[in-house]
């Protein structure tokens, strides 16, 4: 068993009891109101732009709020919310296909292994529909049939098609919708937006969120911002690892610089590792690019069956001496079984030395079969962008061979804690989006993460923000309090440690060894000796990067190697929790797999058909609860607090995609 | 082919708004023929910490041509000279051993470069601010199938949409004209049945914007659409003057 103990001190969920389907109505019939008067007089700090900062900014300044919305980006529309592809869930069956908001509720905590919270993606279920009527009254523009009305799709994880969609552009589209909604409450002067502006610090004022530090990243200037309330919707942390498909500037500074003020981190070790990205080329690769999981609606992934074929040209492999494996596992869902089942579904082949292209790492996902049926024209019309993206990148013609794909870090499951409310531990602190921890469990379906983020950033914060707020006097805190003086000393005195360094070493030469411990130790496959080894290099990297990291130019400039660096030094650390969460978690579930941990042949379960030796192996009887983690400063490890997961809808059972 | 590659770069340094700029001479050495553009400049970067040397500054953030954020003019050409793509896309097997790559930010007085390679871009934003968007609350919204759209208008909406406000199609024209981004927002949400309610203040607003923030007129040299990362097409431009032509002889009539 672990040797983490553990407690169970962690406030309640906040969700009322009675049946789920009424659950979201009770509540807020029952949630404290702010008249519109007042609202006025109440501040909010936004962190983050994207689909659940920008909307969540847009409604509150729509609501009579004051916002103050920062982003590092250039303009609010850069959030990476803007690089998802494929599209988004709402269970609106128009397609008659036996969809229903419990459907979409059940796919979502399945898909996520048993390891989410039920009454928070009941309630993402049952809102989905709202965002989809909210989109399209924006101008979002979905694709639509010629009679028409909107287009689904199918993605991983389910039977229906529920995905809507715009080509591959969907989280751009969404996010500029939500961006347009953003740029009219600025107009209306109800938001102020600061761009290129990087929280560095959060402030706590007696124990609550009360406002936060930022970089002026053209200036180097420190300010500080004062608030009722603060949200931080930042995004993941897939960055950790240094390859990812994140954007380079998405960082796990906020809500890291949270947790070590006291906010709990949940689920840290829930990394989500997609199937079907470009593979890596080689050491100066920077980001890695992901194809989207749609493509696997006429894609099909395959290997050589024989390990002498793998550096042949996939033309001269005939049919019989293919593996479509995902096929074969999982006839039930084929190309289309999740995604921590189809990544690791691909390591094994590879591993076996089946995988294909010059590294060895790579497996085939071909549309020979899709273009013969559609032609190439349909399979253009729906896939365009992304087969002009693969060829920009390979310089090879997708229409023409079968793309070449690898796994790849893609999202991150785990965040900061919150409950019902969407509030962290630390009243006032509310945390939305792929920042909080809260509805994939340990592993997320294709096209949740968008609905996730507009659910939680237009329906949901925005009603349950007024709990804390009605509670609050509005305006009680401003910048002058000694808290506010002190977080800023404290963030100015770390940058000024920074750049006195002075070592031998780039930013980015840490980075990549930061990514290639996480990568190789805390990746696809983890096992007790690599993390406590791992536990161990990364100490040593910290001592490392905090004696040796050259930073040139100077803090009051813009100064992109000053970024990089405070964001890597807590991401150095954060890897360290990660790595003692996975270490703790001894079971295998979604992205989180433990060797000790999976099916075999010996097992019941594999005797019986139920799942395949190999598969992950979950322990309900002693890991069916949330990990939230608390810094202990000084400490060898973090303190854990167990939120057990209480099942009242839901069966716990084998996840079988067969 | 060798599969990496030696470049002679001329790059624009410039420390702050207020600094004159230079041009700066670079050799770039052991570059993968594999490598986008920017990290290619990674390897220069790379190199000129070694050296404690600053690096070059410059907007980047998905890498994958999506979010608009990189700016580069090379030789002259904004996202370089491949069509279709941002400059986060463009390869170095596009180039050849040896050759000299002039690597500049996107110029207009309308974006300020605040350093090096990076320029501030917010008169977009602001230009959007001044109407480009459907003032919808958030919850007020109809079942989305009550509105059946033909499928045409859909996607030449999507076409529209698809713009990536880059800038682009600014740093192409020779009067530093915003016409391709601006029609572009336009048309996407004049398009729409959902935006006919504001469609004349939204024109009439997005327009009296950009003239006000020193972008050039269109003469229509159509160097926007060549530049276009996402293709835009200049149709959007003639669709602009005659709705903006509709609103404005609207407005003097006082309707």
């Amino acid at each position: 068993m672990s040797n983490y103990q553990g407690d169970f001190n962690v406030p309640h969920h906040g969700a009322p009891e009675g049946p789920i389907e009424s659950m979201w109505s009770d509540y807020k019939f029952k949630a404290p109101l702010i008249n519109p008067k007042n609202k006025r007089k109440y501040k909010v700090i936004v962190v983050g732009s994207g689909l659940a900062g920008g909307s969540t900014a847009a409604t509150l300044g729509e609501l009579g709020y004051q916002v103050e919305c920062f982003c590092y980006q250039d303009s609010p529309r850069r959030a990476h919310s803007i690089a998802a592809q494929g599209g988004i869930n709402a269970a609106k069956n128009y397609r008659n296909d036996g969809d229903s908001v419990y459907r979409l509720f059940y796919d979502t905590i399945k898909g996520g292994d048993f390891r989410s919270r039920e009454q928070n993606v009941y309630r993402l279920a049952e809102v989905s529909g709202n965002i989809i009527d909210q989109c399209v009254a924006q101008g979002v523009p979905f694709a639509r049939e010629y009679g028409g009305l909107l287009d689904n799709r199918s993605f991983g994880g389910a039977q229906v098609s529920r995905t809507f969609y715009a080509a591959g552009q969907t989280g751009q589209q969404l996010l500029i919708g939500c961006y347009q909604a953003l740029s009219k409450e600025i107009a209306k002067g109800s938001v102020t937006m600061h761009r290129r502006h990087e929280m560095i610090e959060l402030v706590l004022v007696e124990g609550e969120a009360k406002g936060i530090v930022v970089r002026d990243m053209v200036t180097g200037e420190i300010s500080t911002h004062s608030a009722d309330a603060v949200v931080l919707a930042t995004g993941g942390y897939g960055n950790v690892f240094f390859l990812s498909t994140n954007a380079m500037g998405c960082n796990v500074t906020a809500t890291f610089r949270a947790y070590k003020k006291g906010a709990y981190m949940a689920n840290p070790c829930f990394t989500q590792i997609h199937p079907t990205c470009i593979p890596v080329s080689g050491e100066y690769q920077s980001k890695l690019t992901l194809m989207s999981e749609s493509l696997r609606n006429d894609g099909r992934v395959w290997a050589p069956k024989n390990a002498a074929d793998a550096k042949k040209d996939p033309a001269d492999i005939p049919e019989e001496d293919r593996d479509y494996f995902l096929e074969r596992k999982y006839p039930a869902f084929g190309n289309l079984a999740p995604r921590d089942i189809s990544s690791r579904a691909a390591k094994e082949v590879c591993d076996e030395g089946r995988g294909v292209g010059p590294t060895g790492l790579g497996v085939y996902l071909d549309f020979e079969e899709a273009i013969g049926t559609y032609g190439e024209d349909t399979i253009r019309a729906r896939y365009g962008n992304l087969f002009q993206m693969y060829s920009k990148i390979t310089g090879e013609d997708p229409y023409k061979r079968p793309m070449r794909i690898y796994p790849a870090v893609h999202y991150t499951m785990g965040g900061l804690w919150v409950d019902y409310n969407l509030m962290s531990n630390v009243p006032g602190l509310h945390v939305i989006g792929e920042a909080n921890f809260s509805d994939h469990g340990a592993n997320r379906l294709g096209a949740s993460a968008l609905m996730q983020g507009l659910s939680d950033g237009y329906f949901v914060l925005p009603s349950t923000i007024t709990k804390y707020l009605s509670k609050a006097k509005p305006g009680a805190v401003t910048t002058d309090h000694p808290a506010f003086v002190e977080a800023k000393e404290s963030a100015e005195a770390r940058i000024n440690k920074l750049m006195s360094i002075n070592g031998s070493r780039s930013v980015d030469s840490l980075h990549k060894k930061l990514g290639k411990i996480m990568w190789e130790k805390c990746g696809m496959a983890r096992s007790e000796e690599g993390l406590k080894e791992a536990i161990q290099e990364l100490k040593e990297l910290k001592e490392e990067f905090w004696s040796d990291v050259r930073i040139t130019g100077t803090a009051d400039s813009f100064n992109m190697e000053l970024e990089k660096a405070y964001r890597v030094a807590d991401f150095i650390e954060f890897g360290e929790l990660m790595c003692h969460d996975a270490l703790n978690r001894e079971e295998s579930c979604g992205g989180h797999f433990r060797v000790e941990h999976q099916f075999t042949d010996a097992d019941p379960e594999v005797q019986a058909g139920t799942t395949q030796a190999g598969e992950a192996k979950r322990d309900d009887e002693n890991f069916a609860y949330i990990a939230a983690w608390e810094h202990q400063e000084g400490a060898e490890a973090p303190a854990l607090h167990k939120e057990m997961l209480d099942y009242k809808e839901v069966k716990l059972s084998v996840r079988s995609y067969q | 082919m060798s599969t990496t590659l030696t470049l002679n770069l001329k790059v624009w340094r410039q420390a702050n708004t207020q600094d004159k700029g230079k041009f700066e001479t670079l050799k770039a050495e052991d570059i993968p023929v594999d490598a986008s553009f920017l990290e290619m400049l990674d390897i220069v970067n790379e190199q000129l910490i070694n050296d404690n040397r600053e690096p070059i500054h410059f907007d980047h953030d998905c890498r994958e041509g999506i979010c608009g954020m990189c700016s580069l003019n090379i030789n002259g050409i904004p996202h370089g000279k491949d069509s279709g793509i941002t400059t986060c896309q463009l390869h170095m097997r596009k180039f050849n051993n040896n050759d000299t790559i002039w690597v500049e930010p996107f110029r207009s007085k309308a974006f300020p470069i605040i350093k090096d390679l990076a320029v501030d871009r917010t008169a977009f934003d602001r230009i959007i601010e001044a109407g480009g968007y459907i003032d919808v609350r958030t919850g007020s919204a109809q079942d989305a199938n009550s509105l059946p759209i033909q499928k045409e208008l859909a996607d030449d909406a999507f076409a529209s949409a698809a713009c990536i406000g880059c800038g682009a199609c600014v740093a192409a024209c020779k009067n530093a004209s915003a016409m391709l981004f601006v029609s572009a927002k336009v048309n996407h949400l004049n398009s729409l049945p959902q935006g006919q309610p504001e469609k004349n203040k939204r024109v009439l607003g997005m327009v009296r914007q950009m003239d006000s923030e020193g972008f050039g007129n269109c003469t229509n040299q159509f160097e926007c659409e060549a530049a276009c990362p996402k293709e835009i097409s200049v149709d959007n431009i003639a669709k602009l003057n005659s709705s903006y032509t509709i609103a404005a002889l609207g407005e003097a009539a006082g309707s």
